[in-house]
C-alpha cells in the first residue's frame, strides 16, 4: 500500500495502534519489544519508525504521557510527588525528576507548590485521584 | 442567519469500510451514496433519529485533492492526528458499553470532567472523536 509519495498507510495505522496502546496504559511497565511485536516490528525498526512518524520515541513519548499526567495529578490532587511519581508509572524517583524538569522546565515540587500557589490548594483528595485511570485534561483544573 | 453545521466532513482511508464501521458498529444510517460523473462518491451518514448534521465520509483520493495533499492526508488520518469533533451522547457510560462490546475502539473510557462525561474513539479509518454527555445539555 505504499504510495508515489512512500506514505505507507497500514504501518502508520500499525504505530498509531501501538500508540494507543501506551495513551492506555500510561503507568504500566508495557515493554517496548511487547509493543513493537504487537505492530509487526522488529524493536529497532519498531522505534525508528515510530520516532519518524511522531517526532519522538516510543519511550520518550510514554515518558512525556506520563509528566503530562503528573502535572495533573500535581495540581489537582492532594498527593505526594512520590505518589504522584509512581501514581504515573515512573520506576524511580530520580528518573521522573530528570524527565518532568526537561519538559516542564521545575522540579514536581516547585510545579506544585507554583500551582497551589496561583490556583490554592488540590481540590481533589489523593484517594480518588488514584483510582483515575485516565487523568483530566491539561484545561480541566487548576488556573487559567 | 448561520444555524449550525448541517455537514461534518471526515476522511477516511476506505469508503467501503467506513460505511461498514459508521453502520454497523455505531448504528448509523446511511443518508446518501452516490456516484458522481467526476470519481468521487458522496457518502453520508448519520445517527439515527438524528435530524440535524450529517457526516460525509471522503476518500482522499477520490476528492477534490491533489495526489500529493491526498496521500499526506492519508498519513494524518492513518497516524491518528485528526479529529473531526465531538460526538454526543446522553449517556456516554451506557453507549460507550455497547460501542466497545461492538469491537469500537476506545482510546480512554468514560470519565468525568469539569464539562461532562468524556470518552474518546477512533474510527476505523484512526480519525478520534471525543465522545461526551456534556453538563447542563442535551
Amino acid at each position: 500500500m505504499t504510495s508515489r509519495a512512500g506514505v505507507d498507510v497500514r504501518s502508520l495505522q500499525c504505530l498509531r495502534r501501538a500508540r494507543d496502546t501506551i495513551d492506555r496504559n500510561y503507568a504500566e511497565q508495557l515493554p517496548i519489544a511487547a509493543l513493537a511485536e504487537e505492530a509487526g516490528y522488529s524493536l529497532g525498526h519498531f522505534i525508528s519508525a515510530f520516532e519518524a512518524a511522531y517526532g519522538e520515541t516510543p519511550g520518550r513519548y510514554r515518558s512525556r504521557r506520563r509528566v503530562e499526567r503528573a502535572c495533573e495529578l500535581l495540581r489537582s490532587a492532594n498527593l505526594t510527588v512520590t505518589e504522584v511519581c509512581m501514581a504515573v508509572g515512573f520506576a524511580s524517583l530520580g528518573t521522573f525528576s530528570r524527565r518532568f524538569g526537561e519538559i516542564v522546565g521545575r522540579s514536581p515540587s516547585a510545579y506544585q507548590r507554583e500551582a497551589a500557589r496561583v490556583g490554592g490548594p488540590a481540590p481533589i483528595p489523593g484517594c480518588f485521584a488514584l483510582m483515575w485511570r485516565t487523568g483530566l485534561p491539561a484545561s480541566a483544573v487548576g488556573s487559567d | 442567519m448561520i444555524t449550525g453545521i448541517s455537514i461534518v466532513s471526515v476522511w477516511v482511508l476506505d469508503q467501503e469500510s467506513a460505511k461498514e464501521f459508521y453502520t454497523k458498529q455505531l448504528g448509523f444510517e446511511v443518508t446518501n451514496d452516490i456516484a458522481l460523473d467526476n470519481g468521487m462518491r458522496w457518502l453520508t451518514v448519520r445517527p439515527p433519529g438524528s435530524t440535524g448534521q450529517e457526516f460525509v465520509l471522503m476518500d482522499p483520493s477520490h476528492s477534490q485533492l491533489d495526489a500529493e495533499t491526498a496521500e499526506q492526508v492519508r498519513a494524518l488520518v492513518a497516524k491518528g492526528a485528526l479529529s473531526p469533533g465531538v460526538m454526543a451522547t446522553t449517556d456516554c457510560h451506557a453507549d460507550h458499553a455497547v460501542l466497545a462490546e461492538r469491537g469500537v475502539e476506545f482510546t480512554q473510557e468514560p470519565a468525568d470532567r469539569p464539562y461532562g462525561i468524556e470518552a474518546v474513539m477512533r474510527d476505523d479509518s484512526g480519525n478520534w472523536f471525543s465522545f461526551t454527555q456534556r453538563k447542563g445539555w442535551q
